[in-house]
Formats: C-alpha cells, structure tokens, sequence
C-alpha cells in the first residue's frame, strides 16, 4: 500500500481554500451585467391568489421585472416532478400534483414562492418586492399531521379529498399478524419522528446566466447533483433541451440531502435570465432557508413488536403517517418508502414485518430527504422498540440485539433487501468494550451519589447505502437510473484529471478521490486534480445522497482506472516490443513479465500524447471514461452506545459518553470518515435533544424561523467520542467498501433516547427537552421539588 | 435593510444633537438587537446615531465604593475586567455568559439595559446588585429603571453614560439558557449587599423583578436551603415553546439556589 493511498490519513485537499476564505460558492459567482432577484413569498399558509397588481412594483427605481404564475404559464413552464412513483395498497398510483415553479391558484405554505422581482440592485429588487400587491383570500390551514385526512381538514389540493398522497404497504400482513397473534410478549410504542430544518452553512443560491449568442443558459446553482437538476429543468419544467442548459454547482457548503431537490428558485433565475437576457441573482436570506429549505423527517408511527418466550423476535408491525409538506418534491415519495420500510428489518433475523405508510399533504414546507432519509426513522422505529421490549422482558440490551442478529449472509430480509454481508456481534462487542458497559453499573452509582440520574441505550443500525442499482430502484418506481460515471484524463506530463459525476459539498471528494488513483494507478495524489460540479466538465453524472460516492462514483472510477490500465499496456507493448499480453502493471509501473524492461505509467502517458511511431490501430491519448451500476445496495451497520446524565432538578441531559463502531467496508481514509461520523452523531444528537421545527397549529406560522428559537447542536453538547471501526468488505463494489456519510445521524436519535429513557425511567417523545424531561420526572415523582 | 443617515459623533453632546435634529432616529451602541432588525426591515430610522466614537462612554473604574463600568463597554471587556473580577466576581461572570464570542466583543451594557429584552442577562445584575444608571441628564435607580417589556425609564432623547455597581458583600449569578439563543429563559442574581439582600429574576417575566420572600429568607440565613421552598407563581411568567410558566417557577428556585451557592451561601 502507498503510504499516502488508499487507508491514509491525508490532509483533505481541499481544506487550504475553504479554510483561508478561498472557497468559490455560487453567491461568489458575479457576472457583467448581473441583476438581482428577490422571492415574494406567501405569509400564509394557505391562500387561494385572488390577483397580482405589479403595476406599482414594476415602476419602481431600477426593477426589470415582476414575474409570476401567469408568466410562467405563458412561458409555457412545467413544474417540478416527484421522481419517484408509488402505488397504494389498492393498486392506484399516488396523487402527486405538479409543483409549479410560481404558485398560481393557491398558495400551500408559509414562504411558498408566488412572484419573483427582478432588479439592477438587491436593494431596489427587495423594495419592489415589500410593494408587490397580492391579493389573497385566506383559507383555513391542514398544519397538524395526524388531522390530515380527517373529513373536515382543508384540502391542500382541491381535488385530493383526505389529503392523502397514497396509503402504502410492504411486507406480509397475515404472516405478521399471525405472529402478534401467537407471541409471548409484545412491546407496543407510539413514535414521533420528529421534523428537522436541515441548515446548511451555505445558503441556498442561483445565478441564471443566458447567453443570446449560443442561446445557452448556464445555471450556478448550490446543487448536490447538476446533471439531475439539469434533466429535471429541462425534461420537466421545459425551459431548455439538455444541451443548452450548463449547470454549474461550484463549492457547495453543506447540502445534508436538501440540496437533492431541484427548487423554484433555480429555475426562477435560469427563466428570468433567458427573458432578460441578463444574468440574474438570487441568494436567500437565513430566513428564506429556514421557511422554504426541503425539510425533513416528520412521522407519526404506532409501532409493535412481537417476542416468543426465548425473547426471539418473531415479527414487528408499524403504522406511519409520513408528512409529505405543501408539495411532493423529487425523492419526498420515496423516503417514508422504499428507504424506509425495507429497513425495519435492522439487524435482526425477523420472520415477518408488515408495514402501512400513509402520507399525506399539510400546509407546511415541503419535506424530502435529510441526512439518511428515511433510514433513521426505520432505526428509530427499530432500535426503540428493542430496547424497550428488552426492559419490558427484563433482558439485557446488548443480550437480546444478540440473541436476534442475522448471523448467515446473504440474508433475504421480508421487506425486499437482501443483506450482502456483515457481521453485527463484532461491532457490538468491540462497542461494549471501547464503551466500559461492564463498567455501567459503577459509573451509574457515582453519579447517583452526585444526585444524577445516569442512562444507558444502544442502537444497532444498519442502512441501506450506495444508492443504488438501476434495475432495482426502477422495479420500485423510481424516474432514473442511480449509476455513476467518471473520467480519468492523463496529461502528457504525467498529471491526471479525474471528472467525477458525484459532487462533494464537505465529504472531501477531492482527497479521497485522489488517495485511489495514487494506489491504483501510481500517481502522487498531489498530482490527482478531482473535477466535479460542472455538466460540461464531467460527462454524466447522478451526484451525492444516499453515501453513494465513493461504493457508486468511486467504482466508476475505479472502473477507468482499469481502462487507463488496459489502454496502457497496449502502448507498454509497443513501446517495450513485447506482447501485451505479456505486461503486467503494479504501482505505477508497467513491466515485461519476468525482465526488468519496464515504462512508468508518466512515460506511458507522454507517448500517449506524442505517438511519433505508434503502430496503425494504436490510438494515440491516455483517456478513459466508465459508468459503474451497483450490484446491490450496500448495508453499513454498526453500534452505538450512548450514556447520559441527567440533572433531575432542571431535566438538563448531559452525554457523558458515546461510543460508535461501524462497519464500513474498506476504508479510504479514516480521518473523513471520522471526520463524518462526528458530523453525523452531531446531527443525530441535535434531533434527540434538540432540534424541532415547530409550525403554529393555529396560524400555520413557522414559529421556529430563525437560530433564536431553532436548536441547532453546538460543540459543548457534544462529548468526545470514542470511535471504532469492524471491517467485513463489501463483496458487491470492487472497492469493498459501504459508506459512511449518513450513519451517525441514523444511528445516534436511538442511542440517545434509548440513553434519556433508561435514566429517567419513563418514554418521551424526540425532542427530549429538559422541560419534557422534568415534567416526565415529576409525574414519576422522582424529580426533586428543588436540590 | 432600508437606506438611512448615518451619524457618528464624538460627544455625547453631538450624539443627542443629532438625534433631535433627525425625524425618527435611533441611538446604536453594540447593534446587537437593532441591526438584526434594521437588516430585517423591522426597524426602519431615518438616522442612526453611532455611539461608537465617544470616549467618555468607555472604561471600567473603580468610585469610592462602586464599580463603574461605562455605557459602551463591551461584554467582553467586563468579563475580562480585573477590577471587576475581584470586587463583583459575579457581575464579570454573568457577563462572560451572554451570547457568544461575538456578541460578547460588540454587545454593550448600555446598549443591553436601554434594550431592555426581558430575557437579557444584564437587568438581573443592575437590579440584582442595586446599580445606578447614568444618564446625561440624571441617575436612575434600578428598581425605577426598567419599566417593562423592552420599556424602561429613559426619556427618548436620553443617553445612557455609565452603570455604577455597589460592591457587594457577596454575589451569585446562575442561569439557565434558552438552549436555541443561551439568552436566560431564568437567570437569578443574589446579592448581600449594605442595603441587604437582594434576588433579581430575569428571562422568567415580561422584566426584570425581584423576589421579596427570597430577600427575607435569605436575610435572616444566607444559605441555598433558605430560598429552595420558596416559590414564585407561575401566573404572569413568560411561555413559549423552550419553557411554560410552570418550568419557569420552578427554575426560578433551582437557579436562585444555586445563584446563593455561587455567593458562597
């Protein structure tokens, strides 16, 4: 292995620019000419639009215009798409209306897009749009999701009559009821979900740059996948062919998944530009994130679990009702589905699970994929449940997830997945030792003698990663193929370019990609420049969610490596005057078998590029592009544990350990995956303890619209955490790898309530604020009236 | 942010006359609460009077028995104050708590008092340790200072020159921060002073109060036992979604405990 390829703990690359202000966002793109755009937003959360009167908007100092619904009809505008079809149980395909680009009839949520001023400054473009008469008759707003589809609701639809977007299934019900039917023991729960607001460092932005010349328009856009966006934007919303429309996601800071969806603003500008014929800017404010960001989560689940006598499991059952927000959007059907559902196996050998997902429509912001996207929602359901039938039972914990565990691989789960490989004891083990869990029950009594209530909860997760092959997620309704493309471009000196079609918004792509072609091909990594981001630059691409980039964009890579290989030892042969069959390549060499007659892949390169006596048939150049389908999703899994304190006189949660030992497959370099894995546990704790998006029940108002009252996680909530790593390779990438962006923020929730529960001895729903917690003790009676 | 006249006098002299002189002006000292609002067109001021370059306003110094910390001193500059360490631990300690780093390097205390956020840490110190507020044309007591929800008894061309803190025997200040912004959903300061003992609540109410029956309990025995069964009803407590009035009461007793036990009670 080179010392700085693949298993190093290289530098990210890409720190120096991000680092030292460097970094080139998308509001940091100006062009000649630009003009600037403000979004009128809806303060209500559900209008019917009686009228627009831009008259006194569009007169106003330096605005070029006042675009709106009508515009976009007229323009002749498709809406955004649902990329992904679902049936209900009774075979009908799901009520997914277009989502238009301006709202036209109705506005669905507070801070839904109706208009869009377009100005020479922001300043003139952000007072046009304080003038902009809209008239709106309110209606009675659909906020609370469990009276969604109550008979007397709104209807966020007009003709969608109990707001239900379909009412799934998976699994098989008369096995699963059969097993409740017969079981020694059932653990019943009612589980929220709670809804995250996904906050991005990096605000949302566009600039639509036309250019009448060449009649393209070219799209900067904070994306986390160009070319999807470019297929939507034009195959859907129709504003141009694939050819004429360039997009570029320059530096992105932070997507966490709501970056996936393509949003109204960045056809907005793309539109206004090609109209104007000028670019046009549009960056949002904060509180733009916070009202018109894609949400996430958001499930209100009745759970059951079914246990025989030796504390088996025999089966597990779930209800959800999953909010889809004001609109569908591009993965939204999906997530309470096909990334959820056929999780609920966890890591357990469970003979028969049944699930219901009804989702439906409420006048709040859309709500799509965020940070392992319906993953940690089937965990949670999964890991809550185990644990609670554990001390229902009285079995251990640890014991009884061990006792249940998939042992034989591949294992066809009930709920379509099939479990490549893994092995669920080692990382449990190896977490009960980094954790102390024998040391528990001490630790538990020093805090008691401080006056603390101490708690311990585990959650053994696993998720479903790489997403993933083309013939799989098509047979369950997805719009795309999900394989990955990449290009390796030698120069004649011997450097390389790799185009990747995945993007990196803070994963580290550019170290990372750049550790596998030293060890693959024998270049230095500082000699490996990664392109990304760009539809021109890179052939094709499907971008980042669902840790796909490296088992899916990195095996596409892979894939050209052994292409440039291929393709090197023809020109070895020639150059060596020996047969190619004969040429064997190793670290960066390749070589006359059994000689030492030898040409280094530079050398190779050079003459690739200057083939003054290349043989007829020998095609001069040294570049190679491959597109990778994965075989199978891939199924990271691991164990966390977490142990808390709680003040009893406050309820204030304290972690005072986490522990956190994942099965990754093959790792590339184990400072980013750390580097991930806090950033994950990080997010999973905030929605444990602290994030919650909280719409107003009555007014349909986002009451937690700014960092005032939305709890975003903080270095002092977080412990110093002890992490591990169990290997078993994965046998379905050439890389033998599995992902690890997502894992922490799935696992952890678990882990954590697991942990608030056992201390204080009662259930909660996520967040579990210090009030819930106090109020819990004090109707225990166990929180102390004061010290 | 709409457009607006900016002023940045040298005295407080200029400073009030340019806020006559203005239709609808407004003071700024740190702009920790009005810029927000400028940037979010809430406020709209024809001027914006600067207070940024008026060295009178500045300094920490010790009167006779007072610590007296001017009105544009920062946060920062208090916690970090050795003066003010040593004579009012407590104060530079409540000071060392507010925001974050940065609000703590452009926050002032006049800025925050003239405020007067009901979740602002610096009420429950002015009245908690009995200060006096300075202003160019009077002093103010504490108790007749803050009036009311982001009101208090400045007139409206009035500046604010100095805060002066009777040293206290003792002080404690503890806090339970609104997790979100770590502004005080309760914040209580206990102080034994020459005047007796004082207890200011703040975060807990639409302003700054004070707790007789504390007072007097402690009074006759300055220990954290003195004040845990004393509570304040929950009618008339601030609610929002971090912390009901019932939460609150009951923090008031929690924190006022061990505000006592910061105080060495």
């Amino acid at each position: 292995m080179a010392p700085e390829g693949i298993g190093a703990r290289l530098q990210r690359k890409e720190d120096k620019r991000f680092l030292t202000g460097k970094g080139r966002y998308t509001d940091d793109v100006n062009r000649a000419g630009q003009t600037f755009a403000v979004v009128v937003r809806s303060p209500h959360p559900h209008a019917r639009i009686k009228g627009i009167d831009a008259a006194g908007a569009e007169a106003m100092p330096g605005v070029l215009a006042v675009l709106t619904g009508a515009e976009a009809k007229a323009d002749g505008l498709g809406g955004l798409p649902a990329g992904w079809m679902i049936h209900s149980r009774d075979g009908s395909p799901m009520n997914a209306p277009v989502h238009p680009i301006l709202a036209d009839d109705k506005a669905r949520y507070v801070g839904d897009p109706v208009a869009l001023v377009v100005a020479e400054t922001y300043a003139q473009a952000k007072d046009a749009a304080d003038a902009l008469m809209v008239d709106y008759e309110e209606l009675p707003a659909n906020v609370a999701l469990d009276k969604a589809t109550a008979a007397d609701t709104p209807k966020v639809f007009d003709d969608i009559a109990d707001n239900r977007c379909f009412d799934w299934e998976l699994g098989d019900k008369a096995a699963t009821e059969k097993a409740f039917s017969e079981a020694a023991h059932v653990t019943t729960m009612d589980i929220v979900n709670n809804r995250l607001i996904p906050n991005a460092i990096e605000p949302r932005a566009a600039l639509g740059d036309y250019d009448s010349g060449t009649d393209v328009i070219t799209l900067y856009t904070t994306s986390q996948n160009p070319h999807v966006a470019r297929l939507v934007i034009s195959a859907f919303v129709g504003l141009a062919p694939e050819h004429k429309l360039h997009i570029i996601a320059p530096d992105v800071g932070g997507g966490f998944g709501s970056k996936i969806y393509v949003y109204n603003e960045e056809v907005l500008c793309a539109w206004a530009s090609k109209r104007l014929k000028r670019p046009v800017k549009w960056t949002a404010e904060r509180t733009e994130s916070f009202l018109a960001d894609a949400h996430g989560r958001d499930h209100v689940t009745k759970a059951e679990l079914a246990l025989d006598q030796a504390g088996k499991i025999t089966g597990l059952r779930v209800h959800t009702l999953a909010n889809l927000g004001g609109y569908p959007s591009l993965f939204s059907t999906a997530v309470p589905t096909y990334l959820y559902a056929t999780l609920l196996s966890g890591q357990y050998a469970i003979p028969a699970i049944y699930a219901n997902v009804e989702a439906v429509y409420t006048n709040t912001a859309p709500v799509d994929a965020y940070r392992g996207a319906g993953r940690p929602e089937a965990t949670y359901v999964v890991e809550r449940l185990v644990e609670t039938a554990a001390r229902e039972t009285g079995a251990d914990p640890a014991e009884l997830r061990r006792k249940n565990f998939v042992r034989e691989f591949p294992y066809q789960t009930p709920v379509i997945m099939t479990y490549d490989v893994g092995d669920y004891e080692a990382s449990l083990d190896a977490a009960l030792k980094l954790g102390d869990y024998a040391g528990f029950a001490e630790r538990r009594k020093e805090s008691e003698a401080r006056g603390k209530l101490r708690g311990i909860g585990f959650s053994n997760y696993i998720e479903a990663c790489g997403i993933a092959p083309s013939a799989a997620v098509g047979s369950l309704g997805a719009g795309v193929g999900l394989w990955e493309s990449a290009s390796i471009r030698f120069n004649a000196t011997g450097n390389v370019y790799v185009y990747t079609g995945s993007h990196s918004h803070g994963q580290g792509h550019e170290t990372t990609f750049a550790q596998l072609v030293q060890s693959w091909l024998g270049i230095p990594e500082d000699q490996v420049e990664v392109i990304h981001g760009d539809t021109e630059k890179t052939p094709m691409g499907m971008g980042t969610y669902g840790s796909r980039s490296l088992a899916v964009g990195g095996s596409a890579i892979y894939r050209a490596a052994e292409k440039i290989i291929e393709k090197g030892k023809k020109i070895a042969a020639h150059l060596l005057e020996a047969s190619e069959g004969d040429i064997e390549f190793k670290d960066g060499k390749f070589t006359v078998a059994g000689t030492d007659k030898a040409k280094t892949i530079q050398e190779i390169a050079f003459a690739a590029y200057v083939p003054h006596n290349f043989p007829p048939g020998l095609e001069p150049g040294l570049e190679e592009n491959a597109f990778y389908d994965p075989l199978n999703f891939t199924f990271p899994a691991g164990c966390q544990i977490c142990e808390v304190e709680v003040d009893p006189d406050t309820g204030v949660v304290e972690i005072v350990n986490f522990t956190a030992v994942d099965d990754f497959g093959t790792v590339i370099n184990p400072m980013i995956v750390e580097g991930q894995v806090h950033g994950g546990i990080a997010q999973g704790v905030g929605q444990a303890l602290l994030e919650g998006c909280v719409y107003d029940l009555e007014s349909g108002q986002l009451v937690t619209g700014s960092y005032m009252d939305y709890c975003m996680p903080r270095a002092d909530n977080l412990p110093s955490f002890r992490l591990g790593f169990t290997t078993t390779e994965n046998p379905s990438n050439p890389l033998g790898v599995k992902g690890c962006g997502e894992a922490g923020a799935i696992a952890a929730p678990a882990a954590v309530m697991n942990a608030v529960t056992d201390a204080i001895g009662a259930d909660i729903q996520m967040p579990a604020t210090p009030e819930k917690i106090w109020r819990a003790l004090a109707a225990r009676g166990t929180a102390h009236a004061a010290e | 942010m709409h457009a607006f006249e900016y002023h940045k006098p040298s005295s407080v002299a200029d400073a009030v006359a340019a806020l006559g002189k203005s239709e609808d002006g407004k003071l700024i000292a740190g702009g920790q609460t009005l810029i927000p609002t400028l940037k979010q067109r809430l406020a709209m001021p024809s001027d914006v009077v600067d207070l940024r370059a008026i060295a009178e306003l500045k300094g920490i110094r010790e009167d006779g028995g007072a610590i007296v910390v001017g009105a544009m001193t920062t946060h920062a500059e208090v916690a970090e104050s050795d003066l003010v360490k040593q004579a009012i631990p407590a104060l530079a300690a409540l000071a060392e708590g507010i925001g974050d780093p940065q609000v703590r390097h452009r926050g002032t205390i006049g800025g925050s008092i003239a405020n007067n956020d009901p979740a602002a840490d610096y009420p429950g110190a002015v009245v908690g340790l009995g200060a006096t507020v300075h202003t160019d044309k009077r002093t103010i007591a504490a108790d007749d200072f803050f009036t009311g929800m982001f009101e208090t008894a400045l007139a409206e061309d009035e500046v604010i020159t100095a805060v002066s803190f009777p040293k206290p025997e003792a002080a404690g200040y503890a806090k339970f921060p609104n997790p979100a912004s770590r502004y005080a959903l309760v914040g209580v300061m206990v102080a034994k002073t020459g005047g007796g003992v004082r207890v200011a609540v703040t975060g807990a109410g639409p302003c700054v109060f004070r707790v007789p029956e504390m007072e007097s309990a402690l009074s006759g025995g300055f220990s954290a036992d003195a004040v845990g069964s004393v509570k304040v009803p929950a009618d008339g407590l601030n609610t929002d979604i971090h912390a009901s009035a019932d939460y609150r009461s009951h923090l008031i007793t929690v924190m006022a405990k061990r505000a006592v036990k910061a105080a060495g009670g």
